[in-house]
């Protein structure tokens, strides 16, 4: 049977359709969802996609994150369900509270379209079950990603291991020169305690087929069907 | 009932840099100001009806720890006057 992952959908989103396909590509069944109503109960995984919702007004995230959808998100984290978000996705996980931190404007103030390189620092989450160390080659596309938290909460989260992604040279070396938006640490992607919920500023969904110019984004979204987490979700609501 | 108009200032906390604030201070310079330094924030006005001045502002402040300000990032402050 395959995995079935809800992708949400608010006012302003856009990367919503390219990870369905990406889900696709990987042999996931993949549903987009309305946020107003969405229930991911029959869902094994959900994904936050990027987009700008309620075009970033007052803060990237804080209208979505006062969503119906925060409430079924947090129910579903709460099950233990992987929920993966990207770009204004991983913005609305930290403005709920699912996530550490905050993203707020890139240092050098530019809207910054590029690929990156990242070195997986975690394999404690279903998204990167297996690839801890490994090198990868995303894009992202975003003006405010660059992640910040009082030195408390960093030194925590780097003690605990969720730190995910960070952001490096094509070699892994994590240089001043290979972060793209002044994010602390380099920190590109980070996760909860309990690693189910991982956010990142790049877009796995736009790198999952050679037409696209890379695949390593398809190797995250292999990790969370390969993963033990399969029908995690489902089995935890009793 | 009074109608009420609550100020609501939100900034970046002291410790968050801001990079607007500074771009801002090298723009300043650049017309020959000597700036120390400059800070941004963004102020949100909003009207409401409250019983008095002491509700009013309990109202205003909850705006702001709910949603006009992130406290990962943000700190605010609140003025509140009757109309």
């Amino acid at each position: 049977m395959s995995m079935r992952v809800a992708v949400l959908r608010f006012p302003g989103t856009w990367s919503e359709n390219d990870f369905a396909h990406a889900l696709e590509i990987v042999g996931a069944e993949a549903d987009i969802l309305w946020h107003a109503d969405a229930d991911l109960r029959p869902y094994d995984a959900a994904i936050v996609p990027g987009g700008f919702t309620y075009g970033d007004y007052l803060r990237a995230g804080a209208i979505a994150a006062l969503s119906p959808a925060a409430a079924e998100l947090r129910r579903a984290d709460k099950d233990g369900m992987p929920i993966l978000g990207s770009c204004n996705g991983f913005q609305i996980l930290c403005e709920i509270g699912l996530l550490p931190g905050a993203l707020v404007r890139n240092r050098h103030l530019e809207f910054r379209c590029d690929w990156v390189h990242m070195r997986i620092e975690s394999d404690r989450t279903p998204f990167t079950a297996g690839l801890r160390g490994d090198v990868v080659r995303m894009p992202i596309a975003h003006g405010e990603g660059c992640w910040v938290a009082d030195e408390l909460t960093l030194a925590r989260i780097e003690a605990n291991g969720q730190v995910v992604f960070r952001y490096t040279d094509a070699r892994g070396g994590a240089t001043p020169e290979a972060n793209p938006n002044g994010s602390t640490a380099n920190i590109a992607g980070v996760a909860n305690a309990a690693g189910n919920v991982v956010g990142l500023m790049p877009h796995p969904e736009r790198c999952s087929e050679e037409l696209l110019g890379g695949t390593d984004g398809r190797r995250v979204l292999e990790a969370l069907t390969a993963s033990r987490y399969i029908g995690m979700a489902p089995a935890s609501v009793q | 009932m009074t109608d009420f108009i609550a100020t609501i200032r939100v900034r970046p906390k002291a410790e968050v840099r801001d990079p607007q604030g500074e771009a801002i201070s090298g723009a300043l310079r650049s017309l020959g100001m000597d700036v120390a330094d400059v800070r941004t924030g963004k102020e949100i006005v909003v009207r409401f009806v409250a019983p008095d001045e002491p509700a009013a502002r309990v109202v205003a402040t909850k705006m702001g720890d709910e949603l006009l300000a992130n406290p990962v990032i943000e700190e605010f402050a609140v003025e509140v006057a009757a109309e």
